[in-house]
């Protein structure tokens, strides 16, 4: 079934799509919010520009964008797939708890924010280009991995990476030397072994993208996690 | 009686976008109009508005005075003060067509004016800064009058309503700028007034924002030592004479001034290449430092500036096609403009994204 969304308002979209049963395609999308939150075992293909918060709480369904998304995408996501083949704005995967959100391109500011995880719930990030400041800020759980492919010659992630993080693990294809993290966070380049636990992920997305998963894999990646020793006791102010 | 702007204080939400041409080639606004319906529920229809450049060639030398009026009291008042210190070339009111979404609204009216030679050499005051000063005084001591667009060849217009019904409402369809913005409002609680709708401009310079900046008070206490009055509680007027105060009386280029608005953290300054620039700037202008969420988008005679809070709190997306620069909070307003969009770019926190015409096409 296919949905055509011009002229449509965000409620309309919505609905229309909680009354086809099965696989949907939208299509002339321009910016309607909130499409197929809370949405579980189905497909749905987009193209146009998807509003922000696309697949919030999405529960098990697998969205495909043709090209860029906006913001908070997978906002506390739950389970489940988002494609997007090409740039995402911010708070991608915000608070994000479990299911998979693979980027082409390149991800805005705080990728990751407030990622969580829980018993069998493990979130993964994966951004093929570059991201903004405060990559994984408040990171609580999950895995983001960062492949740095963009040509544009920018830095792999703007400032303030790994601000405020407490859990999960971050990985950056690339030996971070011009990268500042806080001291409450260790980076260590990523052994044979942490790299196994990625390979799967890796080479999925280079499936989805077209990119060469050997190649990417023997580059170096660093690793940061958080230091138990010593963590975020205050960040902002002394109270 | 109802509450004004000034006499209530209120946060808001918003979007923002606009279009430029490097060429100077203008443009109807019909378009710039399109880019705000996608973005329909980040307003809830208690402001929009519109300012655009280029738009009065047949009297680009003269001040055009944009004005709402209560009443034709104040309406009398006000012009009897304009004929003491300006030629009045042209005094009209601003056509606008009946809209269902649209109500009561003031008297609005548009002067085309210059201020006296024998006044200016009086009381020894550029024109601009005399412009400026009649504004401020205006606004603060003529009741019932507010001027909401005071600079040459551009105008705002705004009004209480959604930004697609304010566009039709002031008939944008026949004006051509070289480049337009456009704001819709998401005060939390207002009183419903006009002149709280943005833009908010002096002189040529105007300022659409998404945001709501927590400096507040810090700025409006460091720009009123210099003249400026703030009447209205909202931040973006105060963003507004910032940028007058840092351009047009200090001197600083777009680039200087958006590093004294949105600083670098002092903990990334040491860093950066023009480090003892930026030092500078920030220990002058510390109390301008614009702290909190906000997207702004300055308009000025011949160019646009898009700039983020340091901490990026609000999106911005650029995008170009051609001789075109497009600027909004989100991509589908820009594609809403333009389907074939090149160069989509999110800016960073605290980098402005500055356009301009091309020298001699404005």
């Amino acid at each position: 079934m296919t949905i055509n969304a011009s002229g449509l308002d965000f409620k309309e979209l919505n609905e229309q799509l909680r009354n086809i049963e099965g696989d949907v395609e939208i299509t002339g999308c321009m910016g309607q919010r909130f499409i197929a939150a809370g949405m579980s075992d189905r497909k749905i293909d987009i193209s146009g520009i998807p509003g922000n918060a696309l697949g919030a709480y999405l529960n098990g369904a697998t969205i495909t964008v043709l090209g860029n998304a906006q913001d908070a995408v997978g906002d506390t996501m739950n389970d489940g797939s988002i494609i997007i083949n090409g740039n995402i704005g911010d708070a991608a995967g915000y608070a994000m708890r479990g299911g998979e959100i693979y980027i082409k391109g390149n991800a805005g500011y705080r990728a990751g924010i407030h990622m969580k995880a829980y018993k069998e719930k493990h979130p993964t990030l994966i951004i093929g280009g570059r991201t903004g400041s405060f990559l994984g800020e408040y990171q609580a759980g999950g895995t983001i991995i960062v492949l740095g492919l963009h040509q544009d010659g920018k830095n792999i992630v703007g400032n303030y990476p790994c601000t405020g993080m407490h859990g999960g693990k971050l990985f950056l294809r690339s030996d971070c030397k011009d990268i500042k993290f806080p001291q409450q966070v260790t980076a260590h380049k990523a052994t044979d072994q942490e790299k196994d636990e990625i390979r799967n992920i890796v080479e999925e997305f280079c499936k989805k993208f077209g990119f060469n998963a050997d190649e990417i894999m023997n580059s170096d990646f660093t690793v940061v996690l958080p230091d138990s020793k010593n963590p975020f006791k205050q960040m902002y102010v002394a109270n | 009686m109802k509450l004004k702007e000034g006499q209530v204080r209120i946060p808001s939400g918003c979007a923002i976008s606009a279009v430029i041409s490097r060429d100077g080639n203008r443009m109807t606004g019909e378009k710039i109009i399109e880019s705000m319906r996608p973005m329909h529920d980040r307003s809830n229809g208690l402001g929009g508005g519109f300012a655009a450049y280029g738009i009065y060639p047949e009297y680009k030398d003269f001040y055009a005075l944009h004005i709402f009026y209560d009443d034709n009291t104040s309406r009398h008042e006000c012009e009897q003060f304009l004929k003491e210190g300006f030629e009045i070339v042209r005094a009209e009111n601003i056509p606008t067509r009946k809209h269902k979404n649209i109500t009561d609204e003031p008297l609005i009216w548009r002067y085309f004016v210059n201020p006296l030679a024998s006044v200016l050499a009086r009381v020894q005051l550029d024109e601009k800064e005399y412009m400026a000063c009649t504004v401020m005084k205006i606004n603060t001591e003529v009741k019932g009058a507010y001027v909401f667009s005071s600079g040459k060849n551009m105008g705002a217009f705004k009004a209480v309503g959604f930004p697609e019904d304010v566009g039709e409402f002031y008939r944008l369809e026949e004006y051509e700028a070289y480049s337009w913005t456009a704001h819709g409002r998401y005060p939390t609680n207002t009183p419903g007034w006009w002149g709280g709708a943005h833009p908010f401009g002096l002189l040529d310079y105007t300022i659409v924002h998404n945001g709501e900046i927590s400096s507040y008070d810090a700025n409006r206490r460091f720009i009123e030592m210099f003249g400026y009055k703030c009447t209205l509680q909202t931040d973006t007027e105060v963003i507004t004479y910032i940028a007058d105060y840092l351009i047009r009386k200090q001197g600083l280029t777009l680039e200087e001034a958006a590093s004294v608005i949105a600083a670098p953290f002092w903990s990334s300054i040491e860093e950066r290449e023009d480090k003892d620039v930026l030092k500078y700037l920030r220990c002058v202008y510390s109390s301008l430092l614009i702290t909190g969420p906000f997207s702004i988008i300055l308009g000025f005679n011949g160019g646009l500036m898009a700039l983020n809070d340091r901490l990026k709190l609000r999106s911005m997306v650029t995008a170009e096609k051609d001789d075109k620069v497009y600027m909004a909070s989100e991509e589908a307003a820009i594609v809403a403009m333009e389907p074939n969009i090149k160069n989509v770019y999110s800016p960073a926190g605290g980098e402005p994204v500055i356009v301009r015409v091309k020298e001699g096409a404005y």
